[in-house]
């Protein structure tokens, strides 16, 4: 064993002739928070449902929480939390209910204690005589991490937690999330918000089942020799749709009142905007959705 | 993950308990459903059908024959009127638009003077013995009609009735008795009604995105399985005192076995149809699919299992088909008991292809149960 807790090799799913997951390789060191990003069709939740036991690989090796991921499924689905991107408890029962459904599967000792300990923890008291259907989306994905967290697992596996729900509650949703990591949980967590990909320490960008890239968000966005430049003012608009084809510029667009040109190219991005004298330019940052449409573009190229 | 855990099992038992109480349907669904289906199927049986169309055929128009015909009348089975020829009465049996054919022979009145005990012929359209089975009985005591009109040397000299009814059932020669289909609807009426409860438990759970959840827990599919029948055997015997109280109340059947001894068959009997509904529920892609696939072995099982038809009466190739289904021989055991009082070691050759049946399908659900997405 290891000192990851999940790494995997050349891993590949595919349904029928559609290559969804190929040769996939990720390491995730322990207390760690990954981020899983990727377009939608990306091979997120294949990937994810593999690696808690839920779907067999075609092909590959590798072992999550130090067992095997072909020949031991079984065990891996009992210690991991896994958080379905649908919220796949019942409507019809309430949330101390499923609390308890879940803590008994796991075979909790003292069931009762343990989810009143989580309702909690999870600040759930005032829905715990709820019905899970009469939610709303925030306190559905809440109590759907307090029931995978119930048994204390090692490693989460969250598949778009977040979806669907309002921002102070993805906030705070986060929060709790990077309270249970400082406690020594490992998370890997599948997202398409790039606030919350930049709170990750590690981040993984999927494309067509592969690994575009992978790191710290800083590195992710630095080794991808983005550049990019702002401009603020009137004639944005007209600006991006002549920049589009311009030579250098990878993308422009206009996100409210600032245009962002992006480009790998320096002295031909540089060249292009000078012509747009009009409009004051100013070198920026790139930020991490600039550089995952970069990489697209230049996987599509 | 190790075997079998009773705490695992009574979790989701729990559950699905829980899940059961909360949905209005299906507890409307379990209610109202066997009593809507027994008394549907019994209303036949149960309504004693007066007024009966009749035609009359006379070859022979005497006063005898008047008494005859109002006899009838006022006996309030038949309601007469007169055919003008054979091939009427004939057609008119055929299309249903009456129910009897009432044929006095030539010469009626005279064989009936000379004490020859003349035969009036009734054709009957039997293909619903129900229908016509009382007014059939009652022909029995219309046969001493003419005894006061009857010449005097007759009166004395004769124990025999002056005529006789020959019934001639046509279209459905068996006729079937209403004791007879009672404690065969009881078995019907169950199976139609627990079928459906477990089949679409599973694939609910696919569609609602449940099952995810469900799989990524360690259960082990015989908890999983036994937990979705558990709360449902409970509800068929619910079902069962419901149609056997309604059956005994309403449809007068008598229960002349051990009732203990036919509550203990029906546990097998129920079994056998939830695990066959939770099979189909494990086997089909969607809650569609599982109605089709159930209705798919509802209508080979009620059609062949001896209800709709004489067991008897059916091509070998039916009836060793219908052999297979646990309803064929719960039916026997049905009529075994409440009309015949059979006991254990009598009913005991038709419980064990239900236990048998009951295990193989089994068997089949845990084979086809995924415990993974793929």
């Amino acid at each position: 064993m290891n000192d990851f807790v999940i790494d995997v090799h050349d891993l590949r799913k595919s349904f029928g002739a559609n290559i969804v997951v190929n040769r996939l390789n990720l390491q995730v060191e322990s207390g760690e928070i990954c981020g899983f990003l990727g377009a939608n069709g990306s091979g997120k939740t294949t990937t994810i449902r593999m690696l808690c036991g839920l779907l067999s690989p075609d092909s590959g090796s590798g072992t999550c929480l130090g067992f095997d991921l072909m020949r031991e499924p079984h065990r891996i689905r009992r210690e991991v939390g896994y958080m379905t991107q649908r919220f796949s408890f019942y409507d019809d029962l309430t949330v101390a209910e499923t609390l308890e459904f879940v803590a008994s599967v796991y075979l909790l000792q003292d069931p009762r204690g343990t989810v009143a300990g989580i309702i909690s923890r999870m600040e759930l008291t005032p829905y715990a005589d709820r019905l899970a259907g009469q939610l709303s989306g925030g306190w559905k994905q809440r109590l759907a991490l307090a029931a995978c967290v119930l048994h204390q697992p090692k490693l989460l596996l969250l598949d778009e937690p977040t979806a669907g729900v309002d921002a102070a509650a993805r906030r705070e949703f986060w929060d709790l999330i990077h309270d249970m990591a400082s406690e020594g949980l490992t998370v890997l967590v599948s997202t398409h918000y790039m606030d919350e990909a930049e709170r990750c320490k590690r981040i993984v960008y999927l494309s067509d089942g592969h690994i575009v890239t992978q790191g710290a968000p800083d590195d992710v966005r630095r080794a991808a020799n983005l550049i990019v430049f702002e401009a603020s003012g009137r004639g944005i608009d007209e600006a991006a749709r002549a920049l589009r084809r311009a030579p250098g510029v990878e993308s422009a667009a206009v996100f409210g009142s600032t245009l962002r040109v992006a480009g790998t190219d320096r002295e031909a991005l540089s060249r292009t905007i000078a012509a747009h004298p009009q409009l004051a330019w100013q070198e920026v940052e790139p930020r991490l959705e600039d550089v995952f449409i970069h990489l697209l573009a230049e996987r599509a190229a | 993950m190790n075997g079998f855990s009773f705490r695992r099992f009574a979790a989701v038992l729990r559950k699905e308990w829980i899940q059961v109480r909360r949905d209005p349907l299906t507890l409307r669904f379990i209610i109202l459903l066997p009593l809507m289906q027994l008394f549907l199927f019994a209303y036949a049986i149960n309504t004693n059908p007066k007024d009966l169309p009749t035609g009359v055929l006379s070859a022979d128009h005497s006063n005898y024959e008047r008494r005859v015909i109002a006899a009838l009348q006022e006996s309030g089975y038949y309601d007469t009127r007169a055919m003008k020829s054979e091939a009427e009465a004939e057609r008119a049996l055929a299309e249903g638009s009456v129910l009897f054919v009432v044929n006095i022979p030539p010469n009626f009145a005279r064989s009936v003077d000379r004490g020859e005990n003349p035969s009036i012929l009734m054709d009957a359209d039997a293909s619903d013995p129900t229908a016509i089975s009382y007014a059939t009985a009652a022909l029995s005591g219309l046969t001493n009609v003419l005894d006061r009109d009857l010449p005097p040397a007759l009166k004395t000299a004769t124990p025999n009735p002056a005529f006789n009814f020959e019934i001639h059932a046509r279209y459905n020669p068996e006729q079937l008795t209403v004791l007879n289909t009672v404690p065969g609807l009881i078995c019907v009426v169950l199976m139609f009604s627990t079928l459906f409860l477990t089949t679409l438990s599973i694939t609910r759970e696919r569609e609602r995105g449940t099952m995810e959840n469900l799989l990524a827990m360690p259960l082990r599919p015989m908890e999983v399985m036994l937990a979705k029948i558990v709360p449902y055997i409970v509800i068929g015997y619910i079902q069962v005192i419901l149609i056997i109280a309604t059956s005994a109340l309403v449809f007068h059947l008598p229960i002349r076995g051990s009732l203990p001894l036919l509550l203990l068959a029906l546990f097998f009997f129920i079994a056998s149809n939830l695990v066959l509904g939770l099979t189909i529920s494990t086997l089909a892609a969607s809650q569609m699919q599982a109605l089709q696939l159930a209705q798919f072995t509802l209508l080979p099982s009620f059609m062949l299992s001896g209800f709709m038809f004489p067991f008897a009466g059916m091509p070998f190739w039916a009836q060793w088909a219908g052999e297979i289904f646990p309803v064929t021989h719960m039916l026997r055991i049905s009529r075994g008991v409440l009309l015949k009082g059979n006991n254990l070691a009598e009913i005991l050759p038709q419980l064990w292809p239900i236990a048998l049946f009951t295990l193989v399908v089994t068997m089949i659900g845990l084979w086809f149960y995924r415990e993974t997405l793929d």
